[in-house]
Parts: structure tokens; sequence; C-alpha cells
């Protein structure tokens, strides 16, 4: 197919920082031809987002083209007038974003936002585009469009606005849609569904799409062709099946090797006191006070009991609101629970026994968000050193030695210790963070989506980090997390949660191949499983793909 | 230091500089007795002789501007002290222990911020009585309620970060958390306030000052020297003026180096090694 055949042509894209001259995308070309499905990878940094905004002339305004052209429908782009420029957008090119969030507006009845483009592009009367907007609402999945039209964004969740965001960008019926991250900040679950919709839905309007993302095995599964892009460069790009079957990039061999793999099963005596057994737990979160009542509450927890034993890797997995979350705070000490007991070494947690140092000392805890979990105003040493002042019967100089040791372990080396947390990348964070929870060697860690913020090669290191530590100082852990990727690589048991409850549990292996419950099906139908090719390739196998119990259940009880 | 930082510092530094030297001079040694009459040269204009004039009294403007430095700066300087101590200690506890403590604390303050300052410090100046530490104690307490809401604000937001959970998990006590992660941490905003506060402090004394309820004459003050230039204003420009532009440009030199020193405690600020 030639250049003029294609719909979005990018030749030789360079952009630049307005002033510092830096080079943040570097002769970029692709090629979208209509109604194909184009997914662009690479990690933060990789110039992804500003290669596609740069096709809406959307880039920031820091950021200037110093080289290239952009064909749209055989249209120069970049030398556009800002007039026809605004008529292409919407009308021809859609986006949806990332946060869905913030890109719907919190004080516009959502009947006028969706009216606004429709309104502005085409010629229609009122009737007629609101006629228009119940369908597509219908169509993406809404039950009670009639009244979406007169409610506010907050109303629903952020699968639910992501499904509108998308229908309002479909209203248009665009030849072009740009997904910019559209799942990202959705759990695992609504990720599926709303990709589902978003195929789907261009497949029928022949709706070309170019999806960005930081997820190769979710690009892999949608996309008809792959571009993965590094440093502001295409390092490889071609048909999605080719690529992964024969990676030829170094970079593209790396990002598919941090993929997560399933780890090696390990056995537990089944004798030994677990070092948390948590039972009947049940948590409540109080409801907003009231001038003279209380509103009614949330039971964020319905009675959990579960077991960790010693050297044992439990995981944690459900989606948002599953009370995964509160459940490691609840073991940490950072929630108070309504009832049930919570034992760590066979003896409870509270703060009047005598098991509670033990466990205060023993029982530490990862953060989800290196960037607000370390005090930016310490020094990594500072705050790596401060759990120490609990140890008794440690020197000044013992534990500077343990620091520094820790410190090694994770990778930073002491020349970090002196430094600040802004001056860390995520990745580097994240490793402080750990040192600090195993400074003390603890028999027990909690980490709460300890990766779920990090790039995906540095996911893999951390993870791998991690694991080792795990093996080789032979701590408890709890790893909460709603990737099941993750899980697969790190844990030896499984639980699922969702809203409260435990909905299955088993040993790993028992989970991810015979999984029971119709929601743990669901989750596993959302993540590929992986089965390594010999040239550093992996081929994607779709778990439970014809699995009735995993497709999307027909009554869509979510709105409103 | 970077360069952007050091000029504007540079500055506040001058002007503060200048103006403490005054200060400490005022005290020790001024051109004339700041408080002898002297009816011959009275509202006499900027000369060689009296280079700022001299007031309705004949004394000399600039010695009296000297003298008066020290009062006003150490008037403010005490009252930024006592509002920032008392409201910080209160409105760290009220966001940190919440609950039944902090609703009543903040019903409290709140009710205090409901009057203006100036109102507040007048009836408090009635109990303790119209002098230099009067008015030290009623614009300190003035003050606190906004300081008390500004603080709890901060350490709400702060204590819902990650690293406040972190602490507890550690091990550390609440006060411990307390003074060693969420006190630090409020050093940006209280910088800020404390500086912007001295501003209000300098013009508050001037206006108590003008409702004759400032720092007795004969004594002088900025303030009661701008207060008392008001009835000359068509005559004697100068005596409003440089009491005045005393206080705008000490305003200006604060602002200016509380910002650097906002900079300077702050890790972030100070660049990537």
């Amino acid at each position: 197919m030639t250049a003029q055949d294609a719909l979005l042509s990018v030749r030789d894209l360079t952009l630049q920082i307005a002033g510092a001259g830096t080079v943040v995308v570097n002769g970029v070309s692709f090629e979208v031809n209509p109604g194909e499905i184009v997914g662009i990878v690479g990690e933060s940094g990789s110039g992804k987002t500003l290669a596609a905004r740069a096709v809406m002339g959307l880039v920031p305004p820091a950021i200037r083209r110093a080289a290239g052209s952009i064909r749209f429908e055989g249209q120069e782009v970049t030398s556009m007038a800002p007039k026809r420029l605004r008529a292409l957008r919407g009308a021809r090119i859609g986006m949806v974003f990332q946060e869905p969030m913030t890109s719907l507006n919190p004080s516009m009845l959502l009947g006028e936002q969706l009216d606004e483009g429709l309104a502005l592009h085409r010629k229609l009367k009122p009737a007629e585009r609101r006629a228009l907007i119940l369908d597509m609402l219908r169509r993406v999945g809404l039950g009670d469009p009639e009244r979406a039209l007169a409610s506010y964004p907050h109303q629903f969740s952020g699968g639910m606005r992501q499904r509108i965001m998308l229908a309002s960008v479909m209203l248009l019926q665009p030849a072009l849609l740009v997904a910019d991250e559209p799942t990202t900040a959705l759990d695992a679950v609504v990720q599926r569904d709303v990709l589902e919709l978003m195929v789907g839905l261009t497949r029928e309007h022949r709706t070309a799409v170019l999806m960005i993302s930081h997820d190769l095995g979710m690009v892999a599964r949608y996309s008809d062709r792959v571009i993965v892009m590094c440093q502001g460069e295409i390092v490889e790009q071609g048909a999605t099946q080719d690529l992964l079957a024969g990676p030829r990039h170094p970079y593209t061999r790396k990002l598919l090797a941090a993929m997560p793999l399933r780890g090696p099963s390990r056995s537990f005596p089944a004798d030994e006191t677990p070092i948390v057994a948590v039972r009947d737990l049940v948590v409540d979160y109080p409801g907003r006070r009231r001038l003279l009542r209380r509103e009614e509450g949330k039971r964020a927890l319905h009675g959990i009991s579960l077991q960790v034993a010693p050297r044992q890797v439990v995981a944690v997995v459900g989606g948002s609101g599953s009370g995964k979350t509160t459940l490691g705070q609840a073991i940490a000490g950072l929630v108070r629970p309504t009832g049930g007991e919570i034992l760590f070494d066979g003896q409870p947690i509270t703060r009047s026994e005598t098991g509670y140092w033990n466990y205060r000392l023993n029982c530490q805890m990862v953060f989800q968000d290196p960037y607000s979990s370390l005090d930016p105003r310490m020094t990594i040493g500072g705050l790596v050193g401060e759990p120490l002042r609990f140890v008794e019967g440690m020197g000044r100089a013992r534990k500077a030695e343990r620091v520094r040791e820790v410190l090694g372990e994770v990778g930073l080396g002491e020349a970090f210790a002196g430094r600040y947390p802004h001056e860390l990348s995520g990745g580097q964070r994240q490793r402080a963070a750990i040192a600090r929870a195993l400074v003390r060697r603890p028999k027990f860690v909690i980490a709460d989506e300890p990766v779920s913020a990090l790039d995906v090669t540095v996911r893999a290191q951390i993870l791998e980090l991690f694991a080792g530590l795990q093996a080789r100082h032979g701590f408890s852990c709890l790893f909460i997390s709603h990737d099941l990727g993750v899980v697969e690589q790190v844990a030896d048991r499984v639980v699922v949660m969702s809203e409260g409850r435990i909905v299955e549990e088993g040993t790993r292996d028992q989970i991810f191949d015979a999984p029971k419950d119709p929601y743990t099906r669901r989750l596993l139908s959302a993540v590929p499983a992986l089965e390594n090719a010999p040239n550093g390739g992996v081929r994607l196998l779709w778990r439970l793909d014809g699995d009735k119990a995993a497709a999307r259940p027909p009554a869509m009880a979510e709105a409103l | 230091m970077k360069k952007h930082l050091s000029f504007s510092a540079a500055i506040g530094g001058i002007i503060i500089g200048t103006l403490l030297v005054a200060a400490c001079c005022g005290a020790l040694w001024t051109p004339y007795d700041p408080l002898a009459l002297s009816f011959r040269a009275k509202l006499a204009a900027p000369s060689g002789l009296h280079w700022l004039g001299t007031d309705e009294f004949g004394r000399d403007v600039l010695s009296r501007l000297m003298a008066g430095a020290a009062t006003s700066a150490w008037i403010s300087l005490l009252t930024v002290t006592v509002a920032v101590s008392l409201g910080t200690v209160i409105g760290v506890f009220s966001g940190y222990v919440r609950g039944w403590a902090d609703r009543i604390i903040m019903a409290f303050n709140d009710a205090l911020l409901a009057f203006p300052g100036i109102l507040l410090a007048l009836g408090l100046l009635a109990v303790v009585g119209a002098n230099k530490y009067g008015i030290i104690v009623a614009l300190g307490l003035a003050y606190t309620p906004s300081v008390a809401r500004i603080m709890r604000g901060t350490v709400l937001s702060l204590r819902e970060l990650e690293f406040v959970s972190a602490s507890r998990v550690i091990g550390n006590s609440e006060a411990y958390t307390m003074a060693r992660h969420i006190m630090p941490n409020c050093i940006a905003p209280l910088t800020v306030l404390a500086t912007s506060m001295f501003g209000w402090t300098l013009l508050a004394e001037s206006s108590l000052s003008f409702l004759g309820l400032g720092v007795p004459p004969p004594a002088p003050t900025w303030g009661n020297m701008l207060a008392s230039s008001r009835p000359y204003i068509a005559q004697a420009v100068w005596l409003g003026i440089f009491p005045g532009l005393c206080i705008s440009l000490t305003l200006l030199g604060i602002n200016l180096l509380g910002d650097a020193i906002r900079d300077r405690l702050d890790p972030r600020m100070r660049g990537t090694r």
C-alpha cells in the first residue's frame, strides 16, 4: 500500500523542546491505514504520547516540530491553518485520554457535553442529535441513557466515564481514533470490557485506531500492527504476530522479557504456626458526619479469614473497591478492625498485648506510590536508617553498616544515602522504600501494589529484586495487586477478593490453571499467559477466551 | 545557590540588613535626640541639617525613624513569634488528633476568626493596656487563629500521604511522627505565612497608633509617625512619605528574604546533585 492510500502518514517527525533544543521525538515515520488498529508501545519518556498528539496538533507549547511531515487523508496537518485543524479534530480524528476522572468536565451535564461536538461539526436538528446520542450511549452499555444525559460525570465510575468518553468521540464517526493509555487508570476486568467495546465500535464504523500504551500484552491483543518506541525513536515496527514471535531489536526483547512469567512452585509444611492469621476480620468505614447524626458507614471487609505461613508469599487480588488494600492496612495496624482478630506469630496485635512490639518490629510495609511514601525532607540514608531506632542493642556503627548493607542489597549503593527522594527515579525510590521495609530484617512484609506505579521494565527489575530478597531473607509476604501477571510471577498462594469478601483462594497453580469462581475467571481472562518462543519472542495465550462465565455480564448494572 | 534565587535573596538581604543596622544604630546613637523638641525648626523640609526634615514639634525625622525602627522591628518580630508558635502548636495538634478535640478547638478558632484581627487586638489592648508589650500580646493572639487554621489544613493534607502511614508502620509514636515527619513539611507554608504576617503587624501597629492605642507618644514607631503625619500632609509631605517608605521597603525585603529562606529549607529546591 502506498503513502497515498494510507489514512495517516507520518514521515521523519522530529520534535524538540523549544529553547533547550533537546530532541524528544527523533525521525519517527509510521502509517495508519483505514480501519487498522496500530499500537504504539513504549515506556515513560519514550515520546509515544507526543508523537501521537502531534497528529492532532496537540503538542504542548514548549514542544516545537523541528522536521517531518504528518499527512492525514492526503492533507498536510503541520501547515494547516488553525481553523481547519479545529474542523479536523473531533470530526475526523477523535481522542480518548488516559484519565477518565478528569477528561470529562465535572460541571457540565453529560447531555450538554456529548452534544457539544455534534452541534459543532454536524448540521443536525437538536432532536436528531439527541436521538444519535441516546443510541450511542445505549451502544456503549449504559443502562439508562435518558437519565445519563441529565447526570454529571461524578455520578459514574471510572470505567463508565471511559465508556461515555468513547461514546462522545465515536458519535462523530471519526476516521481515526487516538487512544492515549485509554485503560491504564482502570482495573483489569473493567479494562478488558472497555477495550473490547472500543475495538467493537471502531470496527463497526471502520475507524482506524492509534493506541498508545505501555502495556505490550494489551496492545498485542487488540492491534494489527505494533510500533515500539524507545527514547524518542521507533526501534521496531511490524505486524503484531511477527513482532511478538520474532523480535529483532534488543529493546523489544527486553520489553517482552519484562512480561511476567510464572515462577517455580514451592511447597510449605502444613504444621508450622502461621506468621499471620486473620480470623473473621470485619472493617467498617464510618459514614460522613452530619450535624446531628452520622450517615450510614460502609463495610469494607465482611469477615475475612486468611493465613500466611512462614516464608510464604500470599497474593491478594481484586479490582478496585474489593477491599484488598483495607485488608493490608488492617494487618499493618493502620486501620482499626470492627470485628474479628489478627494474630501475628500466634499473638494478637493490640497495643496492650505482650506480642505488640514483636509484631510492630517484624511487620513492615511497602507502599504503592514511591512518590508519597518517602518523606521529601529526609535523605535516603536517614529514611532507611529510621526504623533502626527501635532495634535495641545495636550501636551507631552497626546501624550505619546495616543501612549500607541494605542499600547495597536493593541495588542502590552507598552513594544514594545522602540524596533526597526527589533526586531519584520512581524505580530507585521504590528500591529505597523496599530497603526501608527490610532494614530491620522483618519476618513479614505487606506489599501494597508495589509495582503498579512503575514502567514495565522497571517493574520487572523490582519484582526480580523483591523475589530475590524474599528467597534470601525468607520473610513472608502479603502481596496486594490488581495485576494477575505480576501475581503469577511471585505468589505461592492466591486469594481473590471481590466486594469485601474472599471469593476464591488456593495455590497459585490451582487459581491460574483451574479457576472456579466466575469473578476469578473474568480476572484471568483479562491477562495473557505467556509461552516463550525460541528466539527471544513470546506467544500470548488468552485464557478462557471461549468461556461464557468470563464474558461480560449482559446487564450493565454499574450505571448510576 | 541558584542564580535567580540569589538575586532576590540578595536584594531582600540588603534591605533587611540596612534596617537592622539602622535599628541597632538607632538604639545607641542618632543624629539628633529623637525626643528633643525644637520649635524654631518645626516642619522643616529635608535639608543638609535635617536630612529627612523635621516634624510638627521640630524633632528630626531621620533620628525618629532610626529609633522607631528598633521598636517596630521588635514588636513585629515578637508578634509573629507569638502568633506562629501558638498557632502552629494548636493547628498541628488539632489536625493530627482530629475527633472531638479538633472540633472544639476549631469551633473556638473559627469564632475568633470571625472578628477582624484589628478589632480583636483592640479588645485585648483594652484589657492588657496600650504599651509595647500589650501590643505584642494583643496582635499575637489576634493572629493566632489564622495560623492555626492554615497549619491544621496543611497537616490534614500531609497526614493522608503514605509517608505518615509508613512512619506508623515502623513503630514511631504519634508525637514523633508529628515532630519528625509532619512539622518539617509544614515549613514552606509557615515561612510564607510568617513573612506576610510580619507585614500585617507593621501595618496593624500603625493602625493601632492611628487609633491612639499604639505605643504611647512621645516614643517613636513607624506607625505612630505615619499616623501623626496626617494633619500635616499638605504642608510637610515628607512626614508621611519616609515612614511609609520604610514600612513598604521592609515588607518587600521580608517577602524576598522569606521566599529565599523557604526555598533554601526545601531540599527539593536545591537542585539535583
